[in-house]
This record gives C-alpha cells, structure tokens and sequence, in this order.
C-alpha cells in the first residue's frame, strides 16, 4: 500500500512541480524574523478573501438578480435557506473586514516603505487590488436592492456624467438605462461574481509573485538578503513555512474571534455593515434623505464632497487614489522604515491618519456647512502628505540604520509593563464591611491616571522626534 | 501645521449638528419570553395585518420559533382561513391602499431593523388628535404620517402640549384627554408585545444565533491557545 502511495506521488512530481513551488515560495522562501503585529494582515485579506469566494458561491444559489425578485430572495436567504442567515453575515461582514484588513495592510506599507525601491511593483499591483476590491464592493452591494443599494449606485454613476462631452452617453453606458434599473442590477451581478473575482485573483497572485521575487521587507526597513551565511540563506531571515504559517494561524484565530463577534451578536454594527435603510427595498421614486455610502468608501465621498464644483470633486475624489499610486515616487527620503525616518514624516503620517479617519467620519454625517469647511481642511492634510512628500522626505535628518536587524520587545513581553499601568490607574482599598469580611474595593486612582496619561503624552512626543 | 490643527479644533464642535427634537421611549426587547411574542402576533394581526402585510414570515415559522402547536396559531394568531403554510400578507390590495391613504402602506417585515425598536414603540404611542387631518390625528414621531390610530379604542385620545421656541412649535408631552379601554399601563404591555414581536420578525435567527455565538466563540479561544502553543513551540529556536 505505501509503495502504491509512493508510486502515485513520483508519478505526479514527474509531471508537476509540485515540491519547487511549495520550497520556492513557503518551505524555502526566507522572511525577516522581526515581523511583528502589521504583518499579519496580509496573509488576514488572503483569509478574508477565500471567505468571500466561498460564502459568495453559496449565496449565487439563492440570490435572484432581477430587480422584481432581488430583494425578497435576500430576504429569502436570511430566513428560509439552512444556514443562509450565516452565510450572509459572513459575506457582508467579510466585505467590511476586508476593507479593515486591506486599510491596515497599506498602512503597515506606509511606515515601513514597503512600497520603496525595489519594491515599488509589488505596491503598484497592491493599489490594483485596492481599485478592484472597491468596484467589487461597490458593484456587490447593489445587489440586495435596497434603498441604500439603489440610491448609492445612482449617485456614484452618474458622477460619471460630469465628465465633460461624453459623460452623460457614459453614464448611461454603465447603466444600461437612464436610472439604474435592472438592466444595471444585471450588468453589475456578472461583475460582481465572475469579472472583477477573476481580475481580482490575478492581480493577488501577481501581487505575490513580485513579493516573492525581491522578498519582504520587515520593520527595519533592511534588505536581509545582504548578510547571508555559508548557505546563501539570510542571516536574519527564517522560512516562512513552518514559522510564519503556525505565527499566522495565532492572526487566523484572534481575527475569526473578532469576525465571530460581530457575525453572532452585532452583524449590522451599528448600521456600518449593513445600513438600516438597506431593509427598505428600492425604490426609484423615493429619494431618502440622506446618501451614505457604507463606511469603507466614506473618506473618498467626504473629499468628492468637499470640492464645491461637480467636476472638480469627481477629480479629487480620483486624485486621492491615483495619487497613492505614485507614492514610491513621491517619497525621497533614502530610508525605508520610520523607525529611522526624521520626525516630519511622523508628524506627517499622523496628520494623515487624522484626515483619512476624520474625513471617514464626514463621509458618514450629513454636509452641514460646518462640517463642509472641516473636510476642505481634511482634504488640503490628505493632498498634503503626497503631494509635498517630496520636499519634506528630502529635507529631514535620518537617523543611522542598523545593519541587521533589531530586537523589540513582542506583545508577550509588554504584558508585565501593561499589568503594571492597570496597577497604576486602580486604587485598591481594603475595607471591612459589617459582618467583619475584609472587602477588597477598586477605584480608579486619578493621580495614577494623570501620571500614566501624562508618560503616555511624552512618549508620543519623543517617538515624534 | 500648528494653525491646521487650531482651526479643526475650533471647528470641529460646529459639526455637531442638532438631532431631531421628540426624545423616544425605550421599548422592553425581550426575544425569549414567548407569551410575549404570541401576544405580539396576535395584536399584529387583530390591529395591523388589514392593512400592513409582513410577508417574509410565515404562520409555521411562528409556530416553530414559538415552540407552539400549528393548529393552535391556526385557531389564536391566524386569521381566518389561513394556512400554516402561509406567509403573513394582508388582505388589503394596493389599489385601494392607494386610493385610501393616497400611500401604499409597507410591508412590516423588516421594520424593526429599519426604524429600531424604541422608534417603533414610540411611533405607537405618539398619535395625538388633530382634528384638522384626514385621519384625524397626527403624529409626534412621525409628523403627518397617513397612518389612523388603530389603537384608538384602546389607547383613547392624547392631547399634545405646544410650546413655541424661536418660533418653532415644539411638542413637549402629550397627555391623554380621555381614557381608552385600557389603563396607560395595559396599554404600554400590549405596545410592548408587538413592537417585541416586529422585532423577532425583522430577524427571526436572532435569539439563536446569538445563543449560537458563545459556542462559536469558546471554539475559537481553544483554537487560538492551540496555535499559540504550537506557534511557541515552533519558534523556541529562533533567536
């Protein structure tokens, strides 16, 4: 019988690579040994991905793209369909989560210039993904047919017809019709499931392919293939099968206890996930009151509704992601990780995630005139960072990098330090009640508070320095 | 930078817009007391199902969730001559909606997860008379809503206390001007009961799945010790 086994898998590694590949890109495929918590949302949006492909499969069994029956086949999933309510939840939750995962995997790309040379198309194929991924999104959530659905799409189509000269016959091209209708419920159906999955699954792959020719970067911001040993292996690098896959199934689980939170006890989160005027069906007569895409998409609404002119917003609200594009360009500065970087690019990465979150935040409120001015001044931040990166990263004082690697302390390390600032903030008092038992009470200790407030204010200045 | 930062500090409290002005009530949601929620059904049907139908549940599902037998919400919840089988569709058909109220009244299946429960509960109570309006009445929650009172027997009638601020008129309370056949407090249960069946309508999963998720949860614990362990172990020689 082993002999048969052993027959079988000769005979299909005559014929397929199998064993190159699986050494080339995980048994043999050297990582820095210094990732820390920023990377695990990589291999997190493969997860989130292959959950979405799956829970999607399922849920094309029962979904109907026809505008007459979309809504109530939903419905239908949610109610009559065994486990269908589950099913939904995880594709809706998973949409969101892949946004969560996607925005902190760039982020991580951001500080530790991950997308600087020679890593620059590995970004580029990253930005694709994020293109797709937000016309996936979009064109998904169409498809339950409820106001929010119908009413976001009217309003992000027909920003295509303030483009000038052809924008009306394109918007009408992208519809189908002249309102959205189920011509486009169609249309957007077989993007959704077949289309965009595919280009989607190419670019992942392409994306990954690049990564693995040049290798990954890692917190330092140092090449490792610069010190190998007698082996040609990087002195500081460890294979990423079996390190970083049992390294990444501790992510896997902390991430499905997250995912499982919401799912069981609060899959519309608040209306983020899932909108509340979502359970409206569609109705083409009845404009709601106020548009709010889902929250994902509500940092570049906010800036398309900044911009007072119709044009000129469609045109920033495109800048902001084109000009992601170019960041490998737009940065100067000769270091990689901001550990090392001077502290105007940290200032300046913190001004930038203030705008990104604050102008998320407009995206979601209606556009009071208060609220308008603070997105302009949101927009100038975001524009900002890029645009005037190649001055600032040109002009700051870096610090000396390191030739390998460094030691920081890891999360199980920084457990007894965090033990003792909830020591520091609780104030513990031993009284006696009346039947003499000694009663341990805890309060919060103000003084405690203040002093570990104010340490916690100086160390975000110094590590601004 | 230092002016950005002070102009968005002086801006930001000007976005803080003002929130609608009737403060609602808050509705007791309990999806576990059955005899509730077989309260519910039944107002639901007595009161709302001529006109609202809620057609993504049906009779048997009741009866499943309820743990009640068919022939009995055949015989106390169903209207007469309905099926276990079938859904909850209203008699009413929308041309004559149409030509009543001048609206189609909405299917009220989903209600809950639209509006929320403590809206909903609200609503209900919130019908004060107006003798202007076609129906009579109006609404604090929901100003000039098509919608009659059907609980006006029960309920009686409400008066609404004016007040006019920056020449606005504000709705401060209402106060019942002539006692209906229940007590407010009879009144507010059977509110209660069928704002807490809508509820279990608009989710009909949602008692299970929320039993269901402590289970998935501990799993997930275990798995995570389990990885964390094997993540250690593995990692022992790395230096």
């Amino acid at each position: 019988m082993k002999d048969r086994i052993n027959q079988c898998s000769s005979w299909l590694l005559e014929r397929f690579p199998i064993s190159d590949l699986w050494n080339e890109h995980m048994a043999h495929y050297y990582a820095p040994k210094n990732f820390n918590i920023w990377y695990f949302f990589g291999s997190l949006a493969l997860l989130v991905l292959v959950n979405q492909f799956i829970t999607g499969i399922l849920l094309t069994m029962n979904y109907k793209p026809d505008a007459k029956l979309a809504f109530d086949s939903v419905e239908y999933i949610m109610r009559d369909v065994h486990w269908g309510w589950l099913v939904r939840y995880m594709h809706s939750t998973g949409a969101s989560a892949f946004f969560i995962v996607v925005y902190l995997h760039m982020f991580r790309g951001l500080v530790y210039g991950s997308f600087k040379q020679p890593r620059e198309l590995i970004w580029i194929f990253g930005m694709l993904i994020f293109v797709c991924l937000m016309a996936e999104a979009f064109m998904g959530y169409l498809l339950p047919w409820g106001q929010m659905s119908y009413w976001g799409a009217q309003v992000i189509i027909s920003l295509f017809s303030a483009i000038p000269v052809v924008g009306d016959e394109l918007s009408l091209w992208i519809r189908g019709d002249y309102v959205v209708s189920d011509a486009t419920l169609n249309r957007f159906f077989a993007f959704h499931v077949i289309a965009v999955p595919l280009v989607l699954l190419i670019l992942v792959f392409l994306h990954i392919v690049a990564l693995h020719e040049v290798g990954s970067n890692n917190p330092d911001g140092i090449e490792i293939k610069k010190n190998l040993n007698w082996k040609g292996h990087p002195i500081d690098g460890i294979p990423f099968h079996p390190y970083y896959t049992v390294k990444d199934l501790v992510g896997v689980g902390v991430f499905m206890f997250f995912f499982a939170v919401v799912i069981f006890y609060m899959p519309e989160l608040g209306g983020y996930f899932l909108e509340h005027a979502n359970f409206i069906p569609a109705d083409p007569l009845k404009t709601p009151e106020h548009i709010a895409p889902v929250w994902y998409f509500t940092p570049f609404y906010a800036i398309l509704r900044a911009v007072p002119d119709k044009f000129a917003g469609v045109i920033a609200m495109g800048g902001a992601i084109v000009v992601l594009f170019m960041l490998p360009w737009l940065d100067r500065s000769p270091v990689k990780s901001v550990r090392y970087r001077g502290g105007i690019f940290k200032k300046a990465v913190l001004l930038f995630v203030i705008a990104f979150i604050g102008l998320g935040y407009l995206g979601t409120q209606a556009a009071t005139p208060g609220a308008t001015t603070v997105a302009r001044v949101l927009t100038a931040v975001y524009f900002g960072f890029f645009l005037l990166m190649p001055l600032y990263t040109r002009w700051e004082k870096t610090k000396p990098v390191p030739e390998r690697l460094t030691e920081h302390p890891t999360l199980e390390d920084r457990i007894p330090a965090f033990l003792a600032v909830i020591d520091e903030v609780v104030a513990v008092e031993q009284t006696t009640d009346k039947s003499n038992a000694s009663v341990t009470k805890r309060r919060p200790n103000f003084a405690g508070i203040k002093t570990v407030l104010i340490r916690f204010a100086k160390n975000l200045k110094k590590s601004l320095d | 930078m230092k002016k950005i930062l002070y102009t968005l500090l002086f801006l930001l409290p000007l976005t803080v817009s003002a929130s609608s002005g009737v403060k609602l009530e808050s509705a007791d949601i309990d999806l576990s007391d059955s005899a509730s929620l077989e309260r519910g059904a039944h107002h639901y049907v007595t009161y709302c199902l001529g006109c609202h139908s809620a057609k993504h549940i049906r009779y048997k599902r009741i009866a499943m969730d309820l743990e009640l037998d068919e022939d009995e919400i055949l015989k106390n919840v169903a209207p007469l001559g309905a099926g276990i089988y079938d859904q909850m569709h209203s008699a009413m058909n929308g041309h004559d909606a149409e030509k009543w109220f001048g609206t189609t009244p909405p299917d009220l299946s989903l209600i809950a997860r639209i509006r929320g429960a403590d809206w909903l509960y609200s609503y209900l109570k919130g019908f004060y008379s107006e003798p202007g309006k076609p129906t009579g009445v109006n609404n604090a929650v929901f100003k000039d809503v098509a919608m009659p009172n059907v609980f006006w027997q029960q309920q009686g009638t409400q008066e609404a206390v004016i007040k006019t601020v920056d020449g606005q008129e504000i709705i401060t309370e209402l106060k019942l001007a002539e006692p209906g056949q229940l007590s407010p407090q009879e009144f507010d249960h059977m509110v209660n009961d069928l704002v807490n069946f809508l509820v279990y309508v608009g989710e009909p999963v949602q008692l299970e799945r929320q039993q269901m998720g402590k289970y998935v949860l501990f799993f997930i614990l275990m798995f995570i010790v389990l990885a964390y362990l094997l993540k250690k172990e593995y990692w022992k020689d790395v230096h």
